[in-house]
């Protein structure tokens, strides 16, 4: 079998002495109060929205009204009220805390975005209104656009895309559509072993198969193995750039060329554009596609595990096979193109209606609000702070790899050997000193690896009191404390949860109990 | 600037620590070529009341649903939304967290999951349902992609009522799986023509109720007709609030039911986010072969109950090029939006909503419907219905748009060439007063005189 | 009885023209808790070096590949319900099928239990 060598426990011990969690008596612990599921607390005839009496007129139903109950319960007002903000203080959150998750980019995200993105020009608009109605919509879109294709110096941009992952998705679709036109059927997209896993599920739903290409010792792509894997029948590279151990790819503009004289495409994650927005173009690096999440560089809120965005900006080569819709700027003003016509060729639709519009506005007031000068800053100051964590860990924690890095600085679990403690245990450790951890275990390409992020939004003290608390954690490691490390979290709202037993016998929504004549028989 | 924290002090003694001379000494893997010595050639930063004043003009260039007579749907709804929803989903440890990766600081995002995919499930009539979708095309095409795994076929029956967005993002994103796709007519004659599609080798029937024309179908016949062929039922649907009255896609018999929640919580946003339900039957192949995040119930070391995302190996992070799917992140901050405002009507509120809906599109289907030349198309529906116009829809929607009424969506924007350019989609609501409705009637009546 | 192992920590004892075929307790360990096993159907016939059946735990999914070519001739569906099974048992009742051999030759192309100790101490 193949071997998984990031084995990690996935079932806690159970604890002998929950000690300072102690039960009460309300199963509430202070302010962190316990709170039942809405289908044990609710009332099932109560609701919290009033509603006018129906006229109870004769139905144009065809026979199908319902004859089941649903079972949905409800809740007053302030008994939702009450129910949602007790759930949301057992999150942790970035506007909580430093949240240094590599890869993901959590920086602050301003509320004027979310001001502007409720106004009820925008909010309040219907995707199938008439273009005559929604002029100051599409504008906002196409300057959005013209934003990004600045940004990255590319031609061309596809907006609809609802996430990174889509965005791949859209960007290899484009690669396929322009290689079919030419009569060129390839069968391979060449993906690094540290890439996202993303990259081979998106050329994998795109019907191709998918090849590895190694990291060399300097966490880079190996461009001698690279170049040995081109051939007639790769379709594309697929490369993250800053890559996932937080490097930029040195040789990325002789990989642009050795994949062009192959015949191929170059496709660029551009999960990592946060490190370089404003001071390198992906455009000038000989970039065909590159996808943007939107809910990382431009600062849209992840909100729990989405939505996001991801336009994807294309290379004049593949710009013919933008997907449908896109927004056209004429002389009588906006117009939202649905349908293919004149020289395009687009290679469908990816999604319904237009695009994360509610994304497209917060992204652009961010991207007003910096400005040219200000992104720059951006990736200066977000690189900045990676750097000084790099360099103030460096000689308690193990860096994979030499720096420089660029937005995120990667460690191994070599500083943890022979201390009985893993990257997980470390991890959970850090939840007891109020921190979020960082991304653990990716990229696959380093033993017990550990991705921090700071991203530009922390302060220089933030930084420092973080530091100062992995200085202190990686120190009682050494030292032996184990049981420490081990038992945690013991502070945070659950400890550690029982992994394995979710997925052998995966309770995954709420049921009523059965009747209780149904229990006896 | 406003969201930097650093200073110039910060910075000069950051990068003494680092022990470099300048920033750019950071930056020295970029080959040289690719610097950028200066800005892109695009405007400064600007302060906070100067973005709100240049985008509130272009919000103010917009016509707002709310600001005028409003009868547009297919595919999306205009419902009211209760305050507490925008206000809790803006509480910041739900709107600035990340997907719930450590559990033991995420149980306020998981317990809500837990209830979203219950919710989901008891709505649909199905088993179980996942964390969501982006929206609901993508599900849809998804639904597909999963069907295709189960039943190891490469065939798909879509109905020609199925919203023409739906299917083209469904053909396109099984475009190089190999999957077969046939399709009814875009008419208005039932669910003709569809059953005569399914062979031995179809995978899946994917038919909408109610469809895009508003009408609403019985699928007992056609799910039936699916199962005894082997493929399996996905039933969508774009309006949920429908299921308030009436029947849902569990007790019609679908296999898998997706559709669009935008109707309850989300809100328009001229078009996303929105957020794709995505339920199935509680069978262990078809949970395997689901795409998406699931949360599921365990126990924590103290034997509290808690909640965390499972099954997770069907997912690109662990099973990369084998994965069910390649989505990572959904539509968690709507999928939350979806659970509190259904929390807040209960089933109580929802049968009520639905019902004002479903009586609010018949006063405004008779009303219309005595306007000269003009023909109710539809026969069943929930709160949508399809007219047929004595001239094209595509003017009529443009001229009752110059009158301050935004009347509908003409079939011909969906379909074009299609021959369907006289009918006209409404949508009514509880949103939509008596005043709204002689608003439209007086100004349907001026533009077909 | 003969155990044999392959370099990808699959382990079959022959038991006359058949042989049963798991994975062994140093790749079970290094999984951690299996929580899922897919088995092939009855009859399948594979190569060496095929995928076999699948094995999962909470954070990987590995595929067991086939040490040997034959027809798989029984699975264990013990498994399907109790998969900590290969934890527990790696070596016995964590099994997961059984192959008609094809060719007994192949047999001498796998490790035996010093050798294989050898390569994962390596």
């Amino acid at each position: 079998m193949s071997l998984n060598t990031q084995g990690r426990p996935t079932r806690p011990e159970v604890s002998a002495d929950p000690g300072a969690y102690a039960d009460t008596f309300s199963g509430s612990r202070g302010l962190d109060q316990a709170e039942p599921l809405i289908f044990e607390r609710a009332s099932f005839g109560n609701t919290g929205v009033d509603l006018p009496e129906p006229k109870g007129a004769k139905t144009r139903l065809g026979g199908l009204e319902r004859e089941n109950a649903l079972g949905l319960p409800g809740l007053t007002e302030p008994e939702a009220m009450r129910h949602y903000v007790r759930l949301s203080r057992k999150n942790y959150a970035i506007d909580l805390g430093l949240y240094p998750l590599g890869s993901c980019t959590m920086k602050h995200n301003p509320r004027l975005n979310e001001k502007i993105a409720r106004l009820p020009g925008f909010a309040e608009l219907h995707p199938l209104q008439p273009d005559s109605t929604t002029q100051g919509a599409l504008e906002l879109i196409d300057r959005l656009a013209h934003w990004l294709r600045t940004l990255t110096n590319m031609p061309a941009v596809a907006m609809s895309p609802g996430a990174g992952a889509h965005g791949e998705l859209c960007g290899l679709m484009a690669i396929r559509a322009a290689l079919e036109a030419r009569g060129d059927a390839r069968k391979r997209v060449l993906v690094p072993e540290s890439a996202h896993g993303t990259n081979p599920a998106t050329a994998a739903m795109c019907g191709y198969g998918v090849d590895s290409i190694p990291a060399n010792a300097e966490g880079r792509v190996d461009l001698a193995a690279l170049k040995a894997k081109l051939g007639p029948d790769v379709a594309a590279l697929m490369l993250t750039n800053p890559n996932t151990c937080g490097l930029f790819e040195r040789d990325i503009i002789e990989v642009a060329q050795a994949v062009h004289a192959a015949g191929a495409f170059f496709y660029c994650d551009g999960a990592n554009f946060n490190a370089i927005v404003g001071r390198v173009r992906p455009g000038d690096l000989g970039i065909d596609a590159m996808h943007i999440n939107l809910h990382k560089t431009f600062s849209t809120p992840h909100g729990g595990g989405g939505p996001g965005s991801g336009p994807v900006v294309f290379s004049a080569a593949l710009a013919p096979f933008v997907p449908l819709p896109y927004v056209v700027h004429e002389a009588d003003g906006y117009r939202l193109v649905e349908q293919a016509e004149g020289a395009a060729r687009p290679f469908g639709r990816l999604k319904g209606f237009h695009g994360q519009m509610g994304m497209f506005i917060r992204a652009l007031a961010y991207m007003m609000s910096h400005g040219a000068d200000g992104l720059r800053q951006v990736a200066e100051d977000a690189v900045l702070n990676a750097n000084y964590i790099l360099a103030s860990l460096k000689d308690v924690l193990s860096p994979a790899f030499a720096g420089p890095c660029m937005h995120e600085a990667l460690f191994d679990d070599r500083f943890l050997k022979d201390t009985g403690v893993t990257t997980l245990d470390f991890a959970k450790a850090m939840i007891d000193e109020g921190y979020h951890p960082m991304t653990m275990y990716f990229p696959l390409v380093v033993h017990g690896a550990l991705l921090i992020e700071p991203t530009e939004t922390e302060s220089k003290d933030a930084l420092d009191e973080f530091i100062g608390t992995l200085r202190h954690l990686a120190e009682r490691a050494k030292a032996g404390d184990r049981e420490r490390f081990l038992a945690a979290p013991s502070l945070a709202p659950r400890r550690r949860l029982d992994e394995t037993a979710a997925a052998r016998k995966p309770v995954l929504r709420w049921r009523p109990a059965p009747p209780a004549s149904a229990a006896a028989e | 600037m406003r969201y930097l924290p650093l200073t110039p002090d910060d910075r000069a003694a950051m990068l003494a620590a680092i022990g470099v001379r300048s920033i750019d000494d950071l930056f020295e893997d970029v080959p040289a070529a690719a610097r950028l010595k200066d800005t892109v050639d695009l405007p400064d930063h600007m302060t906070e009341l100067e973005v709100e004043r240049a985008l509130s003009k272009l919000a103010g260039k917009n016509v707002p649903a709310g600001s005028v007579p409003f009868f547009v749907g297919a595919g999306a709804y205009r419902h009211h939304i209760p305050s507490t929803v925008d206000h809790l989903i803006q509480r910041s440890e739900f709107l600035t967290a990340y997907t719930p990766y450590q559990p033991e600081i995420s149980q306020g995002t998981l317990q809500t999951l837990f209830e979203f995919q219950t919710q989901v499930a008891m709505l649909t009539g199905m088993g179980v349902a996942n964390a969501s979708m982006y929206d609901g095309s993508t599900a849809c095409a998804e639904a597909v992609l999963m069907a295709a795994r189960v039943t190891r076929r490469k065939k798909a029956v879509l109905a020609g009522s199925l919203h023409p967005h739906y299917a083209a993002v469904a053909r396109t994103t099984a475009k190089y799986q190999d999957i077969e796709f046939a399709a009814s007519k875009p008419d208005l004659d039932g669910l003709s023509g569809l059953k005569e599609l399914i062979d031995g080798e179809t995978a899946c029937v994917v038919v909408q109720t109610p469809d895009v024309f508003g009408r609403l179908h019985d699928l007992g016949e056609i799910a039936a007709a699916a199962h005894e062929k082997g493929a399996l039922l996905i039933a969508v649907f774009t309006e949920p609030v429908a299921f308030g009255l009436v029947k849902n896609p569990g007790e019609m018999g679908a296999d898998i039911a997706v559709g669009e929640g935008q109707s309850i919580g989300v809100g328009l946003n001229f078009g996303g986010p929105y957020v794709g339900l995505f339920a199935c039957k509680d069978d262990r192949a078809f949970i395997r072969n689901m795409p998406g995040r699931l949360a599921g119930e365990t126990v924590d070391a103290d034997g509290r109950r808690g909640y965390v995302l499972t099954l997770s190996t069907r997912e690109q992070h662990i099973r990369r090029e084998k994965a069910t799917s390649n989505i990572c992140t959904n539509s968690g901050l709507c999928a939350l939006a979806f659970t509190i405002h259904m929390t807040l009507l209960g089933e109580a509120g929802l049968t009520r909503l639905a019902r004002l809906n479903h009586e609010a599109a018949c006063a405004l289907q008779d009303r219309l419907a005595g306007v000269p030349g003009v023909k109710p198309a539809t026969g069943a529906f929930f709160n949508e219905f399809t007219l047929r116009l004595p001239k094209p829809a595509a003017g009529v929607v443009d001229a009752l748009a110059a009158r301050g009424v935004l009347g509908g969506v003409p079939a011909s924007r969906l379909y074009p060439g299609a021959g369907l350019d006289d009918l006209l989609i409404v949508a009514a609501t509880e949103t939509n007063t008596e005043a709204d409705m002689a608003a439209f009637e007086t100004a349907l009546r001026e533009v077909l005189r | 009885m003969t155990i044999r192992y392959s370099k990808d920590h699959e382990w079959i004892r022959v038991e006359g023209d058949e042989g049963v075929v798991g994975i062994t307790a140093y790749a079970a360990g290094q999984l951690g808790d299996v929580v899922f096993v897919e088995l092939p159907e009855i009859g399948k016939q594979v190569r060496a070096g095929d995928e076999a059946a699948v094995v999962e735990s909470v954070k990987a999914a590995s595929e067991v590949y086939a040490p040997v070519s034959g027809e798989v001739v029984a699975v264990n569906d013990a498994l399907e319900a109790a998969p900590q099974t290969v934890n527990e048992s790696p070596t016995g009742d964590g099994w997961f099928i059984r192959i008609r051999l094809a060719d007994k030759g192949e047999l001498d192309a796998l490790m035996d239990e010093a050798a294989y100790k050898k390569m994962i101490e390596g």
